[in-house]
């Protein structure tokens, strides 16, 4: 009994040091913005780097629901809804969560390392030493560049899975879907409120990967075993908080309509 | 060096992102003008609207010249009030013009079509179209044919 207690208050304790470190993070960012370079370098390494694993996803995903929507819709006849089928799905959903759970995977575990190893060795303690505050050097633009990446990789995903690489590829070029009425039926159904909902999305889950990921790190315990906890903790949590904030944000937005 | 090799790299990602973003709204958006630009608003009253929703289409000789904006329940008739925004270029749309409720295809969303009439004057904002249509339910439709195949059986 006792021990549940603690490890109630020891998760309550997580979730209050995780709200000060958001605002002390977002205290700092407009003085992180004060150094461009800093924020190019991590746009860099969380945003170019994850690049190719978006573009690739993004084309398998646009051609496995080329395939699974032709099949499906063919038994109606409506093979040529094919592409609004896919584009509402990416748009909507895939693109903005798949996004999302490679950005954790792929650029928030090596955010959390990062700044985790930072603190296994001491280089934090070091700048404060130097007067340098690691928030605004280290975990702002970090954050900051998070927040950036995300919605133009998710915008990047959405165009290859769609587009010639993806489901147009699957669609027109090997089932036989004629091209002019794969993007006539996408421009007459898709509203430009399916891709504002589908960029508020991935700003959202660029933001709660970021946060998770930094805050991880910063509080990481100073060894291995730490830092290899960290980085597994902003894994899981980014995933969780992404298909949970997803059905959220889903079903708020239907409910705006 | 290095950092602006960096740079590029960063500023080639940007523009291929917002580029991306631009894709998705002129390519797959309907940013067609029908619905942003200068427009004017007619009403029409309809017994029953069926599945019409607020941002239908409203359609002429099957062509997207506006949306419906609006539906409200006249609490003197307890019809329903559509008030339509019709696109400015199309400003000649005669005033006995027949507003009906249509499906597109058997179990598709329902629209709104205009039938042209021949009357000289032309519709303005605020007019309101007298002749309409409402949407076909088709309990009723069904309802109608048992009726009369009873009627038939009776004889």
């Amino acid at each position: 009994m006792k021990k549940a207690i603690d490890i109630l208050a020891e998760f309550l304790r997580g979730v209050g040091q995780a709200q000060y470190f958001l605002a002390a993070t977002l205290a700092a960012t407009p003085r992180a913005l004060a150094k461009p370079h800093l924020i190019a370098q991590q746009i860099y390494s969380v945003g170019v780097l994850s690049m190719v694993i978006t573009v690739i996803s993004g084309m398998f995903i646009g051609m496995v629901l080329g395939l699974q929507g032709y099949r499906t819709l063919v038994g109606f006849g409506a093979e040529e809804s094919l592409g609004v089928f896919v584009a509402l799905v990416v748009v909507r959903e895939l693109g903005p969560v798949v996004t999302a759970l490679l950005f954790a995977g792929r650029a928030g575990s090596a955010l959390t390392a990062e700044i985790g190893l930072m603190r296994a060795t001491d280089q934090l303690s070091a700048m404060e030493m130097m007067a340098v505050d690691p928030m605004q050097r280290v975990v702002a633009p970090r954050f900051f560049a998070g927040f950036v990446a995300m919605p133009l990789l998710a915008a990047i995903f959405c165009v290859m899975a769609i587009g010639i690489a993806g489901g147009y590829a699957i669609g027109v070029e090997l089932l036989g879907v004629d091209a002019g009425s794969y993007w006539s039926q996408i421009r007459a159904q898709v509203e430009m409120d399916d891709i504002w909902n589908g960029v508020v999305k991935s700003l959202v889950f660029g933001a709660v990967v970021s946060w998770i990921a930094v805050f991880q790190g910063y509080h990481a315990a100073p060894n291995s075993e730490g830092v290899s906890r960290a980085t597994r903790n902003t894994v899981v949590m980014s995933s969780l908080a992404i298909l949970a904030l997803d059905f959220v944000l889903t079903a708020f937005m239907f409910k705006i309509d | 060096m290095q950092s602006r090799a960096l740079e590029l790299l960063v500023g080639f990602f940007f523009c291929l992102g917002v580029a991306a973003i631009f894709i998705l709204t002129f390519k797959v958006a309907s940013v067609n003008g029908v619905g942003s630009g200068p427009a004017y608003r007619v009403v029409a009253t309809f017994e029953n609207i069926g599945g019409l929703k607020n941002g239908s289409a409203v359609t002429l000789a099957g062509v997207k010249i506006g949306r419906v904006r609006d539906i409200v329940i006249d609490r003197a008739t307890f019809e329903a009030r559509a008030t339509l925004e019709i696109a400015a270029e199309y400003d000649n749309i005669p005033k006995d013009t027949i507003a009906k409720i249509l499906t597109a295809g058997l179990l598709g969303e329902q629209y709104v079509g205009l039938e042209p009439g021949g009357d000289e004057q032309s519709l303005k904002d605020g007019d309101t179209i007298r002749l309409t249509q409402s949407a076909v339910v088709l309990e009723n439709l069904i309802g109608q044919f048992l009726a009369g195949k009873a009627q038939e059986g009776a004889k």
